[in-house]
């Protein structure tokens, strides 16, 4: 078979890798460290469900399990759903979306990788040095002051793997303003573009906060003076405004991209202009903007005034109007669309169906007299887990499917993709679904033991979540067999629009061998053309 | 920078500069978010405690705070006119004018390590061995100066980096004016004046409360 020259086969020494400044090697770099990261969070669920198969289960001791779920929480979190699309599927994309040759910050954005890894090491050696029993939230006074784990290593990681989503968001904000190819308006964008341009903005708005809340903890731990112990004179409020101030922006981080990617799929496989594209782009936006505003949601229960409560209880509700406005721009993309239900498209769907569930659980949540009953409940777990699992991961897996051809040049085997997609779906819904039934009995989060007349959920949820991880399985396995057996994928197997699809698959090192000219608005299906696999 | 251009994205120098332009507004939001969670934890303990704040207050140096400030003032001045020069394509002129900037800035690292040892001398590095008067208000003046050391230092640190900054662009500005320079003592202007703007917040929340 001829092989042509790309950015895969250019050079193979491991310091070609190493000190790549290609955006789209650094993009694997981060694929790598993004699954490894994923396993190990992945294996710290297990284990809770295990538990949790039984009221007084005795796999691990209490003190163990609290180290599980703060595992759990801060590697899928920081080291896992902030960098995947965005640093796997949006360092390979946005470059070539707008049609350029690299990121306007190449040298950074390989730099973004070293100190995310440097981030990453400090998140490790906290765990194999014993852990961390604070939860991802790092609530203090506990954490800053009572906590005898490995405070202070774990927050070091996330700091520095913080700076790597800083660089990240400002080579994407530099490369989307300036580096567009001729003619590629803002308005012919692909709204891919548009929601991790949104992502970006708060990836360097939000991130800092985060960063000097814990260093604020840090120092309280190491100096014992501060402003969170309130023996100190300092106030624990303090730490929940600084700290969601961040964490809730961080959940639009995950899923803005998601979002990104499902308005990529959906005209693809309906073979329709997307419906409403400006106020989709928009929405994305709005998003980003309305989301930097509603933290306070978390800390209806913590002792805010009741009327800042409000505030954050209105605001909150608004940004369900954006987030609404995408999905309906969505259906109404499918309405007599042609629709193939290739594995992308099932992963999309998932994530559209998926997310209204989390979505309007989320005003439940939003509310105050609601928010009281369940907060600290299942009901929060099932609540965000929809968000962030059957929402951010369904999209990331239903666009590592849609650019694998791009990404690798190969095809992967249809019948095990959609197999995947169904097991994803149905292992999720099985997991998760419970949760919410026990979260609004009563059963609250975090908790190693629970009364017995929970166990028939919690047993369904564990059942679910055995699906889920063969679901996660599947995909891995046959993604890597394609590497080597995969059939060819040709540059476009999807005959989808947009700059990417232009170009040979695995593309060039330079993505375009002529710089590409754009005279027409994005997604300019016709269903006259079959979306062939 | 010339190993950029082998595999530089940009297609013009037009381009490359806009996108340093931007790239700078873009770190200098993320710095203003840095400080931000600090000021915020500033206006938080002060609404607690407005009268350990005015006491506090009354401890820090005003006449070396003054003195600062009026440095770092008109080494904006001179920031302003080496992007000038630069842009004028008058290296020698813009390296003069660095050299000035980054010696207010030196100084006034020297005066502000003057006050912090005045400080601790004086027993008012938080902790166990922290004193203050009068006594009844000993914890809110203890916050006071953990948030004057953690933001003073933290301004002091960029401030730092800055000097060396300025001192990089002196010695390439020996080059003549390279391809770029111009850029370069413009984003590095966007910086100064940026850290220049946090110490003028900085300074009357810490030494001019004193009298409310």
């Amino acid at each position: 078979m001829e092989k042509t020259e790309n950015y895969l086969n250019d050079e193979v020494t491991v310091s070609s890798w190493l000190l790549t400044t290609d955006h789209k090697r650094i993009a694997l770099l981060y694929l790598m460290s993004v699954t490894f990261f994923f396993l190990v969070g992945a294996f710290a669920a297990l284990l809770m469900r295990l538990e949790l198969l039984v009221p007084n289960g005795g796999l691990v001791q209490a003190e163990t399990y609290n180290k599980l779920f703060t595992m759990h929480g801060v590697t899928m979190v920081f080291f896992f759903l902030i960098p995947s699309i965005p640093a796997v599927l949006g360092n390979f994309l946005i470059p070539m979306m707008v049609g350029a040759k690299d990121m306007a910050f190449p040298r950074l954005n390989l730099a973004s990788w070293y100190v995310f890894m440097a981030g990453g090491l400090f998140g490790l050696a906290s765990m194999i040095l014993g852990g961390v029993d604070t939860g991802w939230t790092f609530y203090a006074p506990y954490s800053s002051v009572y906590s005898n784990t490995h405070v202070i290593t774990m927050a070091v990681g996330i700091i520095i793997a913080g700076f790597s989503s800083i660089m990240t968001g400002l080579n994407f904000i530099v490369t989307i303003h300036r580096l567009r190819a001729p003619g590629l308006t803002w308005m012919r964008l692909p709204l891919f573009v548009w929601s991790l341009y949104a992502t970006s903005i708060i990836f360097i708005l939000g991130t800092p906060v985060l960063a000097m809340a814990l260093v604020l903890i840090a120092l309280e731990r190491v100096f014992g003076f501060g402003v969170f112990d309130p023996a100190l004179g300092g106030d624990p409020l303090l730490f929940q405004h600084l700290f969601w101030f961040y964490s809730h922006p961080a959940v639009y981080i995950m899923i803005l991209p998601s979002m990104g990617v499902v308005s990529e799929i959906v005209p693809c496989f309906a073979r329709k202009r997307i419906f409403g594209y400006a106020f989709v782009a928009a929405s994305s936006l709005a998003i980003a903007l309305i989301g930097f505003l509603v933290w306070g949601h978390h800390m209806f229960v913590s002792g805010q005034s009741l009327y800042a409560g409000m505030a954050f209880s209105l605001l909150s509700y608004m940004v369900a109007i954006p987030s609404a406005v995408k999905v309906f721009n969505w259906t109404a993309t499918l309405h007599k669309g042609r629709i193939y239900l290739r594995t992308p498209m099932l992963y999309a769907l998932g994530f559209i169906g998926l997310f209204t569930i989390g979505g309007l659980t989320g005003l439940v949540l939003a509310a105050m007299g609601l928010d009281a009953h369940v907060h600290d409940t299942y009901f929060i777990i099932a609540h965000f887990h929809y968000i962030m699992v059957g929402g951010a991961l369904m999209g990331y897996l239903g666009g590592m499917h849609f650019w694998w051809p791009k990404i690798t040049g190969k095809l992967y085997p249809e019948f095990w993709g959609r197999i995947s997609a169904g097991l994803v779906f149905l292992g999720f819904n099985l997991t998760f679904f419970p949760q919410f039934l026990l979260g609004y009995l009563g059963m609250p989060r975090r908790y190693y033991h629970y009364p017995p007349e929970f166990q028939t959920l919690n047993v369904l949820s564990t059942a679910g979540a055995s699906i889920l991880g063969v679901g996660y399985l599947v995909p891995l396995l046959y993604l890597l067999w394609s590497l080597k057996w995969g059939a060819d994928a040709g540059p476009n197997p999807w005959r989808a629009t947009g700059l990417e699809w232009t170009t040979s698959s695995p593309p060039p090192k330079e993505n375009y061998r002529v710089t590409p000219e754009v005279d027409e608005e994005p997604y300019a299906y016709d269903a006259e053309t079959e979306a062939a696999l | 920078m010339s190993a950029e251009a082998a595999d530089s994205p940009f297609t013009d120098p037009v381009q490359q500069r806009e996108a340093a332009r931007i790239g700078m507004w873009a770190f200098l939001g993320t710095e203003v978010m840095f400080f931000g969670a600090l000021f915020l934890t500033y206006f938080y303990d002060r609404h607690l405690y407005p009268d350990g704040w005015v006491a506090a207050s009354k401890h820090t140096d005003l006449l070396l705070g003054s003195l600062n400030t009026g440095l770092l003032l008109v080494s904006s001045l001179t920031m302003a006119l080496a992007v000038e020069a630069a842009k004028a394509r008058r290296p020698d002129a813009a390296a003069k004018r660095l050299l000035a900037t980054m010696g207010m800035g030196a100084v006034f690292l020297v005066f502000k390590g003057l006050e912090y040892a005045e400080h601790i001398r004086d027993g008012l590095w938080p902790g166990e061995s922290f004193h203050f008067e009068p006594a009844s208000l000993s914890r809110p003046g203890e916050l006071f100066y953990y948030l004057y050391f953690t933001m003073t230092g933290l301004h002091a640190l960029h401030m730092l980096a800055g000097v060396v900054w300025l001192s990089a662009l002196v010695i390439a500005s020996r080059r003549g004016a390279a391809r770029g320079f111009d850029t370069h003592v413009e984003v590095a202007g966007l910086y100064w004046h940026f850290i220049d703007v946090v110490w003028i917040f900085l300074f009357p929340m810490f030494y001019l409360v004193r009298g409310h």
